[in-house]
């Protein structure tokens, strides 16, 4: 560690020396969504074929610009909070951390491969929730012991055998607790450096959730980094310290949680 | 702001600098094309659990289930059979027409259907791309692998239909294992071609049944491939004839007809030449082309 961090004061008063490793840093972050617009207004066949013969460039994409120029570092020992209204990019930033959506401009850069945690990680409906599972953990890159061997545990912890023998059933079958429930314990089952979590805690019913805040409690402690979405800002105060407010794709506050929820709140 | 109180923990310095100095990575940066071939290995085994994982639950709405595998390349080669063979009549060329047209069709739908289904392999994942971290070149070889499967039993259809219509078996039936090995590469690289480009033209989906219907009907599939050669000009002929999907068909077909030895394209060793440069080609290439695009798939 050089001497120009070392004379910093800390942002936070219970960070210590290994603490001002940083582990993520987002540089000026665009994220573009291309959307197609099919079957639109305006855009009929004969709409399209004029567009051809007059050659105009109006092109049949319409461009969503997610987050518009988003800057932080986060450090390791950090749990921070993404807070913001539907819609304000949160879950789009926490894919670009990860590396599943690439940035339109900017860069992110990690230590490691930080992995999100979401509910919403593909599953396949028709198989059954046990295969799935083998699945899940073979794709965040599991050898097929280790996956035979967690998977009961998985199975366990998600709970959906709790009546009857639904592992072995179809997820189509499930309830969506579910099913969420099921995809939670699958993402939680492995350990990460940099941990995204995506409304993970607000899965599944109370009983659950405790179980399922453990969890994260243990993640936590081994993983450098933890990023929480969320829209339950008592979740955001009980797990982070910083807490970093988007609006319309923007950063609009980064800061210690007190401070950005009572603005948040305030607003 | 009070973003300052963070954001200036590490005054003096670029991002991209203080990520240098400690090491971090671009978030989704593409690695070597030695690296990535090693990370496609070791995701093998995810590759083979997602294809059969695929194939069961592309049939778990059937109430016969996993028989459609058997039952589809039967009906297929029952209708084929009730146009060209019985209505056209085609098979007064062709000594055994039947196991003829059926060795073409099953061949071809491999390739046909790997490449149908590989120009969505990326658009039809992408909550699978959004969601977890894998080297995407999984995504067009699962694609290839499930219709392998397909392949795999509609071959035993076909060693049927083969040894009903009186062919002997011979030890040349055991070239089909390398002939399939060889369409295999082929068909993975070219899936891998077809997900990346149908990743960014999206239209493509809908001419490939046209493209694909063309490239059917100039493979001998349905006729006797010296058709070709007696309707169309010469040059014409010769470039229909290195038309990978018809090279493979004739491996198949010498593998497979003793009664068809006569009626060959090329000679074997021309076959088995043409076969082998066009699998390295596309093989190779295909999995190159696909791995400069790696960065961008998953962009909206």
């Amino acid at each position: 560690m050089d001497v120009a961090e070392q004379t910093q004061t800390p942002a936070n008063t219970t960070m210590t020396e290994s603490q001002r490793v940083p582990t993520v840093i987002a540089d000026d972050v665009h994220v573009i969504y291309r959307i197609h617009k099919g079957a639109t207004a305006n855009t009929g066949a004969t709409a399209a074929l004029k567009r051809i013969v007059s050659r105009t460039s109006t092109p049949n994409v319409r461009e969503v610009h997610a987050i518009k120029g988003v800057s932080f570092t986060a450090h390791q020992g950090e749990a921070i909070g993404l807070i913001g209204s539907n819609g304000s990019g949160k879950s789009s930033l926490l894919r670009t951390i990860a590396g599943l959506l690439p940035p339109a401009r900017g860069a992110v850069y990690t230590l490691g491969q930080p992995s999100l945690l979401g509910v919403n990680a593909a599953l396949l409906n028709d198989l059954s929730g046990e295969r799935n599972v083998t699945l899940g953990c073979l794709a965040m890159g599991m050898s097929p012991e280790q996956v035979k061997r967690i998977t009961p545990e998985i199975i366990e912890f998600s709970g959906i055998n709790e009546r009857g023998d639904f592992a072995s059933l179809p997820m189509r079958t499930y309830s969506s607790g579910m099913g969420a429930r099921l995809r939670f314990a699958i993402a939680a089952a492995k350990e990460h450096d940099v941990l995204l979590i995506d409304e993970a805690l607000a899965t599944g019913d109370r009983k659950f959730r405790i179980r399922s805040e453990q969890r994260v409690r243990e993640l936590r402690a081994n993983a450098g980094t933890v990023f929480l979405v969320s829209h339950s800002l008592s979740s955001i105060k009980d797990t982070c310290e910083r807490t970093i407010w988007l609006e319309g794709g923007v950063l609009k506050m980064d800061g210690p949680t007190d401070e950005v929820c009572r603005a948040y709140e305030g607003r | 702001m009070a973003n300052t109180a963070v954001a200036n923990l590490h005054p003096g310095l670029t991002p991209a600098e203080l990520a240098q100095r400690h090491g971090l990575k671009v978030a989704n940066e593409r690695p070597p094309l030695r690296e990535y071939t090693r990370q496609v290995w070791a995701y093998r085994h995810f590759i083979t659990a997602y294809s059969r994982a695929k194939v069961t639950s592309s049939l778990s709405n059937t109430q016969l289930g996993q028989l459609w595998q058997v039952l589809t390349p039967i009906t297929n080669a029952a209708v084929y059979y009730l146009i060209f063979g019985v209505i056209l009549s085609q098979d007064r060329d062709v000594n055994n027409f039947i196991a003829y047209l059926c060795t073409g069709v099953f061949v071809f739908m491999f390739t046909q259907t790997a490449v149908a289904n590989g120009t969505s392999a990326i658009n039809a994942n992408l909550g699978l791309i959004r969601a977890l971290h894998f080297p995407r070149a999984v995504l067009p070889i699962t694609v290839t692998l499930v219709q392998l499967q397909q392949l795999l039993m509609s071959m035993v259809v076909l060693a049927a239909i083969v040894l009903f219509t009186g062919e002997p078996i011979t030890l040349r039936w055991l070239l089909l294992a390398p002939i399939l090995l060889l369409q295999t590469i082929f068909n993975i690289g070219l899936t891998m071609v077809m997900a990346r480009f149908g990743s960014k033209v999206t239209d493509l989906k809908q001419i490939m049944p046209f493209v694909l219907r063309t490239w059917l009907y100039a493979s001998g599939v349905l006729y006797p491939v010296s058709l070709l050669r007696d309707h169309l000009p010469d040059w014409a002929a010769t470039l229909l004839e290195a038309n990978p999907a018809l090279i493979y068909i004739e491996l198949a077909r010498y593998a497979l007809l003793e009664s068809n030895r006569e009626n060959l394209v090329a000679t074997p060793m021309q076959l088995w030449g043409t076969a082998l440069a066009w699998t390295l080609v596309v093989g190779i290439g295909g999995f190159v082309y696909f791995w400069r695009g790696e960065k961008e798939y998953g962009r909206g």
